[in-house]
């Protein structure tokens, strides 16, 4: 495998054709961010985010980008600036993970709130207390309710190409909403994976920079109040607004993800369908864990069973249309997590929103959530085959699951989830 | 590579100035249009009013000096009170900045101020 400094040298000759290097998740996430020539970036370090904030540095140093960095001394402040510098009109970039997140969580709502296009790299990682640093989607869930349009990655060229779309989508005249991409902790963030960059020309001109003034901008020439108090006479009409720009945002990812497949062969969907042609059970499932995923779908192929997948790239706005047409068919639907809703009406809060996409449809099948790999505890695919076979049972049976199966607990038999 | 919706111009956020529907009010609820406080009310809240008795007011400018809102007003008007004493100016109140608290009456040292309860 050629190391990127290599192939990054051989870049700043002027080789323009497509070529494939080995990079991690973080470094693919700066790479993403120094081809959109973001003009201003403010990241807190926090693992294992770390490295998108050194390389955007070192990017910088270097003069590859031509960017403000600001040495902010909090993630509450990271998202401050970026929601500032975005008000001014600018290209801006944070990143973020786990406590980072929820220590920003309140500027979280003031971005979309004053519909600032910022983009965020979000290393999933589970939450405190007890503290770890591994992967899970406790955080990413934690901000579903933000405003924020939200993008999984599963690989880490998927990485790079979200970015690349969430900057289309976020300044999009049509949307103007934060967009946050997510990489699984260490699973992207820190794995070496073939990469196809596009390269600066070519991002930016599938990202191109809009003229400084086709949105509001604070201007000293043409003075504007952004974030005045939003009276009870009006917030209701801001917020519905707000709804409006989401539901609208479906046009555009839509939009933007087919025509970077028609440029450069890489074709983007709200959902992924994976062997669901003729399957009778499906998983629902997101992140990095959809490749588990896969992975137990071939293994149960070979079996006999028909077995299939489907992949939620884009969480919000919820694609719920899509998942109906991808599930309508199937026998049982199961879904995968990685993230506890405790005491929800069920704990797992992908599946609440699968479940109520169906119902709302008028499709009711036997369902059943499975919760596994909390805090970076290691999914194995058989764990998936017999999660798989939990639901075919569940199939038969013609019932749904009366609660979420944590699986993988030690000492836990998941079909005690099931008891009073 | 064509745009899909070309940028129309700053315009197309910034909505009506009083608007009545929700599409109409500018985007995040921004305010495009600097200084317009001048055009709305600013004392829909005031339940009293203080009203200034002239005949008994000594122009000591007292209630000029503590109003927190500056709707106390020296306007050049020539007063004559039975006791035939002239004041070059009088002290008026500026109804559309008063809020109605009512420090005024509280510090007049004759108590020429009575706040009035409003009825409406």
């Amino acid at each position: 495998m050629a190391s990127a400094v290599a192939v990054r040298g051989k870049e700043e000759a002027g080789r323009r054709e497509r070529r494939r290097i080995g990079a991690k998740g973080n470094f693919a996430a700066a790479m993403a961010v120094r081809d959109v020539d973001v003009d201003v970036a403010a990241i807190y370090p926090i693992t294992p985010q770390v490295q998108i904030a050194e390389k955007i540095t070192e990017y910088v140093a270097n003069g590859e980008l031509d960017a403000e960095v600001v040495p902010v001394e909090g993630e509450h402040s990271a998202m401050s600036v970026v929601v500032a510098a975005a008000a001014t009109g600018a290209r801006v970039f944070t990143a973020t993970s786990s406590q980072g997140l929820e220590y920003m969580h309140e500027m979280l709502y003031i971005a979309s709130g004053l519909r600032q296009p910022v983009v965020m790299a979000l290393a999933t990682r589970a939450l405190s207390a007890p503290i770890n640093i591994w992967n899970d989607y406790s955080d990413a869930f934690g901000m579903r309710d933000t405003g924020w349009i939200m993008i999984f990655s599963e690989n880490v060229q998927e990485v790079y190409d979200n970015i690349i779309q969430a900057y289309r989508i976020a300044e999009h005249p049509d949307v103007l909403l934060p967009v946050v991409v997510t990489l699984d902790g260490y699973i992207l963030s820190h794995t070496v994976e073939p990469l196809e960059p596009l390269g600066r020309e070519e991002a930016l001109r599938f990202a191109p920079k809009h003229p400084r003034g086709y949105r509001p901008v604070l201007d000293p020439d043409k003075p504007m109040t952004f974030g005045p108090v939003g009276v009870p006479a009006w917030y209701h009409e801001i917020k519905y607004q707000q709804v409006r720009a989401m539901r609208e945002s479906r046009r555009v990812i839509e939009e933007t993800g087919k025509l970077f497949g028609k440029l450069y062969g890489r074709s983007y969907g709200f959902i992924e369908e994976y062997r669901m042609d003729d399957a009778e059970v499906a998983m629902v499932s997101l992140g990095a864990t959809a490749s588990l995923v896969k992975a137990a779908v071939d293994r149960l192929r070979r079996e006999g069973v028909k077995a299939g997948m489907v992949k939620i790239r884009v969480l919000r706005p919820f694609p719920v249309d899509e998942l109906v047409k991808a599930l309508e068919n199937v026998e049982a639907v199961g879904t995968l997590n990685r993230a506890i809703s405790y005491g929800g009406a069920f704990e797992d809060p992908l599946f609440m929103e699968v479940a109520a996409s169906l119902a709302s449809r008028g499709i009711l099948k036997p369902m059943a959530s499975f919760i596994h790999g909390m805090g970076g505890r290691d999914i194995f695919v058989r764990e998936v085959m017999e999660m798989y076979k939990k639901l075919m049972e569940h199939a038969k049976a013609g019932r749904s699951a009366r609660r979420t199966y944590f699986w993988g607990v030690k000492g836990h038999n998941p079909d005690d989830d099931q008891k009073d | 590579m064509t745009e899909s919706t070309e940028p129309q111009g700053v315009e197309r956020y910034l909505g009506k100035k009083y608007p009545r529907t929700w599409d109409e009010v500018p985007i995040a609820g921004i305010v495009p249009w600097p200084g317009n406080t001048e055009e709305l009310p600013k004392h829909s809240w005031r339940t009293i009013r203080p009203v200034i008795d002239q005949e008994k007011c000594i122009r000591c400018r007292m209630c000029w000096v503590y109003c927190p809102d500056s709707a106390i007003v020296e306007v050049d008007k020539e007063y004559t009170n039975k006791k035939g004493r002239t004041f070059k100016v009088s002290y008026e109140v500026n109804y559309d900045h008063c809020k109605g608290c009512g420090i005024c009456a509280f510090e007049c040292p004759v108590n020429a101020i009575q706040m009035v309860p409003e009825e409406r």
